[in-house]
């Protein structure tokens, strides 16, 4: 495995979106692994060490919450899940469950590269160990060092829930993270389940930081699922 | 002149009936004889043996055994079905076995004698009922009768025999027969035979049978046989005139009225009526008048009863009326039901009674009009007996107590008397024969006015102590005591009857009305059941139950007034057996009379639709007259309405059914072209790419290739709305309700459709401090994206959407607005239809969208609606309510809270 090309391991049953997805990773410069079925994609994980997994949650021979459980105790692979639309459980299950992120079918091929770009460079940052001391993405820029946001470089103030929402964000950008991710990580285990306090936050978080509260460009919700930092 | 040709409706849907009921059940054929010994049964055996040799399966029920040999011989070879041994006193009988009959079931079956009474026991009390069910069964049926036999020929039989014949069938069985041969033997010959011993004879018959064989007899006995033969011809003519409104001479519309009684005198006047109506082919009733004058006893009432059913049973038209003046109750009764002709006994009472109170057939006579009157005279020993009245108990209070006040006011008189005048002493005798006689009625009074009179002579009119008169004035007091106390009781009297009786009908009455009403309120087949049911307990005191379904073996209960009704196998068998003959059986009908319930059959439009059982409790004589028209009353109306009812549930059911089939045609339709159309799309953009690839310019194969991903998108949508509206209206929706803020879920539902409304300006206008709204976050963006898709479809390109979110009260209220065409008035409601499109047809969509909408908000408690824009557009909007005032603090609490004592970072 060179850098060069990251390893791409698809765990998928269905024959046509596998093929799609080999020529489309194939002539995006990713090395392609496929797997038809749970375990022979768990053991592949194991044997072949690919750069990143890409896991239709139904699978024929293992629920793919249960892949990600079984490989989370021994491997920090980042994981992409396909799932269908109104299954919106099952993405926060396999969020929290410790995948990377999601994709809804159907979806495009450049949809699946800007998420797998994502979580690669995520995977790479927590490798490397580097914190970033500045986050940016258009106008808006977090100086994690002071403390401090700003928009247009206008400082913005915000309350420390505020704030440790917003860098929670930014640590992750570009990915989903679930309503409960942020509660436990901002408030404790014991507020997981207050959406509501959330909800309140991100739109005083929102109407300081974006231009229109109602068309966000950073802080875009994900109706059942959670939030996600937008980058450009 | 095409009307003169129409049969009449009525006639011809009795015939069509009769026509209907006959090709299901049985044949019946009479072999019809003047007397016994003309060789009915060997005609009839001879008969069945040629059916036989013809192939058809015959088997014999019963035939009279101890036949003479050349019988026997005939009954060779013809399989017999056992005889069934019932057990009457310390004799067995050998009866006929319908069960075993109707068991076998073969295409014909002999059975002799059709007149006779089967013993005790038996499930029927005549042997014609067997065959009637027989006949129901389908099964064909041959059968003997003599004239005397029959109901309305009874009488002019035993008028020239002088032999009383109690075996009698009505009429109507043997109209009905489908063949009646006449087994015919001149009469010498008969004679002969008997000479020769050839004719059985029961031994009653035998003592008879010198009086009855006389020639001029069996001459007259054959003579009414053969008419009665001739007249059976006329009738299936006529029936077939009716059938095939043959142009002829109709009869004139008589009809005939007898005026029955509870004498015996009654059966001879119905037998005539019945007589004049058949030979007339005109329908007839027979009526009784219950007047106030005429308390009836128990055995009274039963007498009458059981004529008014004999009537019933040789065909007519019954009805028991009500009233001070029989007379004119009748003649009123006659001109509402056109009746031509008053058939009436003449009474054989002495004729200072006729002068004094009237008669019957003067009254009639005198307001007949135009209607005929006819009386017919009793004869010795047909007199009426004396019936008991039952209206006072206990004759003992009712005498003793004006007797005692009479003594007493003597005494006193007496004591008073040096004080007070003569004349007050009568006038106190007279104001207390007034209130005796309206206090104790006829009798009492009348005995006390005696007494009056008696102790008024007695010891105040001079002579005193003697019963002797000096004044003649006195006479004048006398006289007005005796009439006043007199006509006084008899008008108390008058009074109290018809205000009892007036009461009764009101009762009736009242039921009746509170009947209909209940009807007209109740929708379910179930609900009107049940309000017959409680109607019937309450008239009958007893029980009811109302049993539904149209084939006997499959009803099943579906009201009853008392739940506890154990219906046991006796039940059963009678309800089965009502239902089947579409006839009432069990207590007190003709049918298992020994049943503790009566049951009706409930006939609808379409046939017996169930049956109505009746316990009544013991003590009660349910089949009171006017008790039992109620009854029959509101059984006939209950089973209209029922079945009204159970049609009106088919149709809706049908209708249910028609609208599901309805939405999965639109469905499929929409499925197969909303689905084949992008399929098509993609299926031919990505052939073209496939085998013209070389051939392709850049630009066209990027155009192919947008095509594939904008079809499948599209395909996407409409799956997705589909699979959507299926979880909506099945209700399998699980509503994630949480606190959310519309600002967030508008955004996201424009962050979704950012490309298809590129270019478009889109306003916002939602306040800062909009409260957190319960709802599915999930499903309210659907409900945005939608309402958005369709304002960027519906609308020209470029035009300006505005989103407006406020608090109203308790509700949130959520505006989309464009600048489009609009939507038609008549459109608005439809547009949230499934599969409904208005107008544009080049407008692509799966006609779900606002239908989706629509079935979120409503699992919401939330209203959608589309109205008129000022100044040109519409305005999709929609509200949601708001939870209460103190969790919305909450939530803001829960905010700002844990801001508290926060700096800015």
């Amino acid at each position: 495995m060179t850098t060069t090309t990251p390893t791409v391991l698809v765990v998928e049953d269905d024959s046509q979106i596998r093929q799609f997805l080999k020529v489309g990773l194939e002539s995006n410069g990713f090395a392609y692994l496929e797997s038809l079925q749970g375990k022979d994609g768990l053991a592949q994980v194991a044997t072949r060490n690919p750069d990143l997994v890409v896991l239709d949650l139904g699978l024929p021979d293992m629920d793919g919450i249960d892949f990600l459980k079984n490989l989370r105790e021994w491997s920090k692979v980042p994981v992409i899940v396909l799932t269908a639309r109104g299954n919106e459980q099952d993405k926060i299950d396999a969020l929290d469950r410790g995948a990377d992120d999601y994709l809804t079918k159907p979806f495009g091929v450049g949809e699946l590269l800007a998420r797998m770009r994502v979580a690669l460079r995520h995977a790479s940052q927590r490798a490397s160990g580097e914190d970033l001391p500045i986050f940016e993405s258009g106008s808006l820029r977090i100086d994690f060092v002071k403390r401090l946001v700003f928009v247009d470089d206008r400082e913005v103030h915000l309350t420390p829930t505020e704030y440790k929402i917003l860098t929670l964000l930014a640590h992750h950008a570009g990915k989903v993270l679930t309503q409960r991710q942020i509660l436990t990580d901002v408030w404790g285990a014991a507020y997981a389940e207050r959406g509501d306090y959330l909800r309140v936050h991100m739109h005083q978080l929102r109407h300081k930081i974006e231009a229109a509260p109602a068309r966000p460009k950073w802080l875009i919700n994900e109706p059942g699922v959670g939030y996600r930092l937008k980058v450009e | 002149m095409m009307e003169a040709n129409r049969p009449d409706p009525d006639a011809l849907l009795k015939a069509i009936q009769t026509e209907e009921q006959l090709s299901r059940r049985g044949k019946l054929k009479i072999f019809f004889g003047m007397c016994a010994g003309v060789g009915k049964t060997y005609a009839m055996l001879e008969a069945a043996q040629r059916k036989k040799k013809e192939g058809v399966d015959v088997v014999i029920g019963y035939v009279e055994p101890h036949k003479r040999q050349e019988t026997e011989v005939l009954t060779e070879g013809i399989e017999r079905i056992p005889t069934k041994p019932l057990a009457y006193h310390h004799v067995t009988l050998q009866e006929f076995d319908i069960d075993a009959a109707l068991a076998r079931k073969p295409s014909l079956i002999l059975v002799d004698e059709l007149a006779h009474t089967n013993a005790p026991g038996s499930r029927n009390v005549k042997r014609w009922q067997d065959v009637e069910e027989l006949l129901q069964a389908g099964i064909d049926v041959y059968s003997t009768l003599n004239t005397q036999h029959l109901e309305s020929l009874n009488n002019s039989v035993a008028q020239i025999t002088g032999i009383v014949v109690r075996e009698t069938i009505p009429d109507e069985i043997f109209d009905r027969s489908d063949e009646v041969e006449l087994v015919d033997l001149p009469v010498p010959e008969l004679l002969q035979r008997l000479k020769e011993g050839k004719v059985y004879m029961t031994e009653q018959a035998g003592r008879a049978a010198e009086n009855f064989f006389q020639e001029g007899k069996l001459m007259a006995l054959r003579e009414i046989a053969l008419r009665k033969t001739a007249q059976r011809v006329d009738f299936q003519m006529t029936q077939y005139r009716t059938l095939h409104a043959v142009k002829g001479v109709w009869q004139a519309g008589e009809r005939l009225l007898v005026c029955v009684g509870p004498g015996p005198f009654s059966t001879r006047l119905i037998r005539r009526t019945k007589q004049m109506a058949n030979e007339l082919k005109a329908p007839w009733m027979a009526v009784y008048v219950e007047t106030p004058q005429k308390p009836m006893g128990e055995e009274k009432r039963e007498a009458i009863e059981n004529q008014i059913r004999f009537a019933q049973s040789l065909g007519a038209e019954t009805a028991v009326l009500q009233g001070l003046k029989p007379g004119e109750e009748i003649l009123k009764f006659a001109h509402e039901k056109n009746v031509t002709k008053i058939v009436v006994g003449k009474s054989r009472r002495p004729r200072w009674k006729d002068f004094l109170f009237g008669s019957l057939v003067d009254e009639l006579v005198r307001g007949s009009g135009d209607i005929d009157v006819y009386s017919i005279s009793g004869e010795k020993g047909e007199q009426s007996p004396k019936w008991k009245t039952d209206v006072f108990r206990s004759p003992w209070t009712q005498y003793s107590a004006p007797l005692l006040v009479i003594v007493a006011w003597t005494g006193i008189a007496k004591w008073l008397l040096p004080h007070v005048e003569i004349v007050n002493v009568s006038m106190i005798y007279l104001l207390m024969n007034v209130m005796i006689a309206v206090r104790y009625g006829q009798g009492p009074s009348l005995a006390a006015a005696f007494l009056s009179v008696a102790c008024f002579d007695f010891f105040f009119v001079p002579p005193y102590f003697t019963f002797s008169v000096s004044d003649a004035r006195y006479w004048v007091t006398f006289l007005v005591v005796l009439s006043v106390t007199l006509l006084t009781s008899r008008l108390t009297f008058q009074l109290r009857r018809s205000a009892e009786a007036a009461s009764a009908r009101e009762r009736y009455t009242s039921n009746l009305y509170a009947l209909s009403r209940e009807m007209l309120k109740s929708r379910t087949t179930r609900e009107i059941s049940a309000a017959v049911a409680q109607h019937l307990a309450q008239v009958a005191h007893g029980d009811a139950i109302i049993l539904l379904g149209s084939e006997p073996e499959l009803m099943f209960l579906e009201a009853t007034s008392n739940p506890n009704w154990h219906f046991d196998e006796t039940d059963r068998a009678v309800a089965h057996w009502a239902s089947k003959n579409a006839k009432s059986a069990g207590k007190g009908t003709q049918t298992l009379p020994m049943a503790k319930a009566i049951f009706f059959p409930l006939i609808g439009s379409r046939g017996v639709i169930g049956v109505a059982g009746i316990r009544p409790s013991e003590d009660t004589a349910f089949l009171e007259s006017a008790g039992q028209h109620f009854v029959e009353s509101v059984i006939g109306q209950g089973a209209l309405a029922i079945e009204r009812a159970m049609l009106a549930e088919e149709a809706r059911s049908a209708e249910v059914e028609a609208e599901r089939e309805g939405l999965m045609s639109a469905l499929l339709s929409s499925v197969s072209h909303d689905l084949r159309t992008p399929l098509t799309s993609i299926a031919g953009a990505a052939g073209t790419l496939l085998d013209q690839d070389q051939k392709l310019s850049p630009e066209d194969r990027r155009r192919l290739l947008e095509s594939i991903e904008d079809e499948s998108a599209r395909l996407n949508r409409l799956v997705e709305n589909i699979l959507q509206i299926t979880k909506i209206e099945s209700g399998n929706v699980a509503l994630r309700k949480e606190k959310h803020s519309l600002e967030e879920i508008i955004g996201s539902a424009l962050n979704r459709l950012d490309a298809s409304l590129r270019g478009r300006k889109i306003a916002t206008d939602i306040p800062e401090d909009l409260p957190l709204v319960p709802m599915d976050g999930l499903l309210m963006e659907q409900v945005m994206v939608n309402l958005l898709e369709n304002a960027g479809r519906y609308t020209p390109a470029g035009s300006p959407i505005d989103i407006r979110a406020w608090r109203n009260g308790k509700y949130v209220q959520v505006e989309v607005a464009d600048r489009g065409p609009g939507v038609s008035a008549s459109d608005r409601t439809r547009v949230f239809e499934k599969f409904y499109r208005s107008g544009k047809k080049d407008v692509w969509g799966s006609g779900l969208g606002l239908a989706i909408c629509q079935g979120i908000l409503k699992v919401h408690q939330g209203e959608i609606g589309v109205k008129e824009r000022d100044g040109g557009g519409s305005v999709f909007y929609f509200s949601l309510p708001l939870d209460t005032a103190t969790s919305d603090s909450e939530s803001r609490a829960a905010g700002s809270g844990m801001e508290n004592g926060e700096k800015s970072a």
